[in-house]
């Protein structure tokens, strides 16, 4: 540092100490829990000093919210909310910056908007829609008479009808539907020189082939650090999973979490509860502490 | 900022947006019209179509005391665990950029709390501050009746403020430390040189040039005080005691799915939309500010 200043130093380690402990008490208090017996993790106060149980809590905790399927479940959507955000948002970018035609800020403003309102705020018509992803379409047809005409002219009803409710996709989809990876990609296409465009042009590359083995293999740092924070983000997702999978085999590891609280009058069993905790916890830790790098820059560049 | 080289066939460029604008069409913007559509009629209780109310379901919302209470608690909730996120944050960023030794693993350690989903953090919370269990169990031993979340809508509303802030500290703290980073140490040096303290240099260089993402996680942290508390306030308080903790979020998805009286909860989802809204163009009027420091 630029001076000496020891007692300021003192107190910056005090602090930065306590904060540390703060951050990490509850992790290492959920690890102890588990660890514990009904008897010892009641005890007030419990006893730092971890128990013996740990293994058999984790086994109880695993097979009473049957976290095995659950987490496969979470895997399975987290990865696809991910893969999603990274395809789709990289192609509408590409869209956006490398082409001229009318009506291109529109998009851009209509993208761009749904930044604004989250999921949670208009769950209730989204899961009207999931419930029937061709509601809207139908709606529209009916009310432009486009179905009354089909329905003259070749005698078929139109009656589009899917639902999603209990799918991977019903889970998915609503969660990709919004701008946050697009501006992401935006901004780092415009740092693309323009130079490397003529060129690629000039060899004979068209859109397809320039984004394809020119411009994607260029974002890879930002592919990492979204497909990072989209991974998270969809694994801890709650209400929206908690709503659309009413059926245990869709069900996620995150609202099972539910099923562990002890319910008032029963035993207390906080040792698999917290059991049952550390499990969730882990996936998700260890992809912060092995991407840190990609976390952080994700973090930084998405919500600018 | 436009690009000068672009691509002729603009047909491909538009094929390009197709499947964003789809997903964003049926999933955005067809149910917040749907929205507005609900909280303007009422849903006749057996079928039978809507009919048009005007904005009887606003009237009814907001003559509700339930609503108020709701209202007011998502404030209090919002106010005191966005402060208390972000001074922790700002002042662990700070001391932190001085670099002193260990601050590398300061800065690994205090991030995770971010990456932990909030129903888990919110079942570990539950059991450190259990009153008959965990810690604050000890604190009751010494003055019986201390604490009692499951009874005491104070004591409720405080233990989710702990969680939420728990998180946010870990969020806030990677924005401040950039923040901070970004700041050239060259300026850090000639001030000092010049005989400030670091006392005055964080007054009159560091602050103000942080200031931006002060504003930026401001309004993030009260969005964020919103929707992310859903899964803390389920898992608990589950809106109690009372409805003390009964968050604007958790009120809706109790009304909409439990009390399956759409026209009440859409009504509401439109008047938490207007709310963001108005955060949102608060931040934007920020941005300038922002674009100018960076």
């Amino acid at each position: 540092m630029v001076e000496r200043t020891p007692i300021l130093n003192f107190f910056t380690h005090l602090i930065l100490f306590v904060g540390f402990i703060f951050c990490v008490a509850p992790f290492v208090i959920v690890a102890i829990a588990a660890s514990h017996n009904l008897k010892d993790v009641n005890d007030v106060p419990m006893s730092l000093l971890p128990g013996s149980d740990f293994w058999v809590n984790i086994k109880t905790a695993w097979t009473t919210a049957d976290l095995g399927p659950k987490l496969l479940n979470s895997f399975i959507m987290a990865f696809g909310v991910a893969a999603g955000k990274v395809i789709i948002s990289a192609l509408t970018a590409f869209s956006i910056v490398y082409f001229r035609y009318p009506g291109r800020m529109l998009i851009f403003w209509l993208i761009f908007i749904t930044l604004m309102l989250p999921l949670e705020v208009r769950i209730v018509p989204t899961y009207a829609v999931v419930a029937n992803v061709f509601e809207p379409y139908q709606t529209i047809m009916d009310l432009t008479g486009l179905s009354w005409l089909i329905e003259k002219l070749s005698g078929v009803q139109v009656q589009l009808s899917l639902g999603l409710l209990n799918s991977y996709s019903g889970l998915i989809l609503p969660l990709v539907a919004t701008a946050t990876g697009t501006f992401l990609y935006r901004q780092f296409f415009l740092t693309v020189p323009d130079e490397l465009t003529e060129a690629a042009r000039m060899d004979g590359a068209g859109a397809l082939r320039f984004f394809v083995d020119i411009l994607l293999p260029l974002s890879r740092n930002n592919m990492a650090a979204l497909g990072t924070i989209m991974f998270l983000w969809a694994w801890n997702q709650y209400l929206w999973p908690l709503l659309i999978t009413t059926d245990q085999s869709h069900a996620m590891a995150v609202t099972e979490l539910k099923q562990l609280i002890p319910n008032v009058g029963g035993a207390p069993e906080w040792h698999i509860a917290m059991a049952g905790t550390l499990i969730v916890m882990l996936p998700p830790l260890f992809v912060v502490v092995l991407m840190q790098r990609w976390f952080v820059r994700g973090l930084i560049a998405t919500e600018k | 900022m436009e690009k000068r080289v672009t691509f002729g066939r603009w047909t491909i460029g538009i094929l390009f947006a197709v499947p964003q604008l789809l997903l964003i069409f049926t999933f955005f913007y067809w149910p917040a019209g749907q929205a507005v559509y609900w909280s303007l009629t009422l849903q006749q209780p057996w079928g039978g179509g809507n009919i048009w109310v005007g904005l009887d379901n606003f009237r009814s919302i907001l003559a509700n005391a339930d609503y108020w209470n709701s209202i007011t608690a998502s404030l209090v909730f919002a106010g005191i665990s966005t402060g208390l996120a972000m001074v922790v944050a700002l002042v662990l960023a700070a001391l932190t950029d001085r670099q002193l030794a260990g601050s590398r693993l300061y800065r690994v350690v205090l991030i995770w709390p971010y990456g932990i989903a909030a129903p888990a953090l919110a079942l570990a919370f539950r059991f450190i501050l259990a009153p008959e269990a965990g810690f604050m169990a000890v604190v009751n031993k010494l003055w019986p009746g201390f604490w009692d979340p499951g009874l005491d809508g104070a004591d409720a509303m405080a233990s989710i403020i702990i969680a939420f802030s728990w998180k946010y500290v870990g969020y806030n703290f990677i924005f401040f430390l950039a923040a901070f980073q970004a700041i050239p140490r060259s300026l850090i040096e000639a001030a000092a040189m010049d005989g400030s303290g670091v006392i005055r240099r964080f007054r009159d260089i560091q602050f103000p040039l942080i200031t931006p993402t002060i504003f930026f996680l401001l309004v993030i942290n009260i969005t964020e005080s919103f929707q992310d508390s859903f899964g803390i306030v389920d898992i608990m308080t589950a809106g109690g005691p009372a409805n003390a903790t009964n968050l604007m979020v958790y009120k809706i998805y109790s009304d909409g799915f439990k009390g399956l009286d759409y026209s009440g909860a859409a009504a509401q989802s439109i008047i938490l939309m207007l709310l963001i809204i108005a955060l949102t163009i608060v931040q934007f009027r920020f941005i300038e500010r922002r674009v100018h420091y960076r």
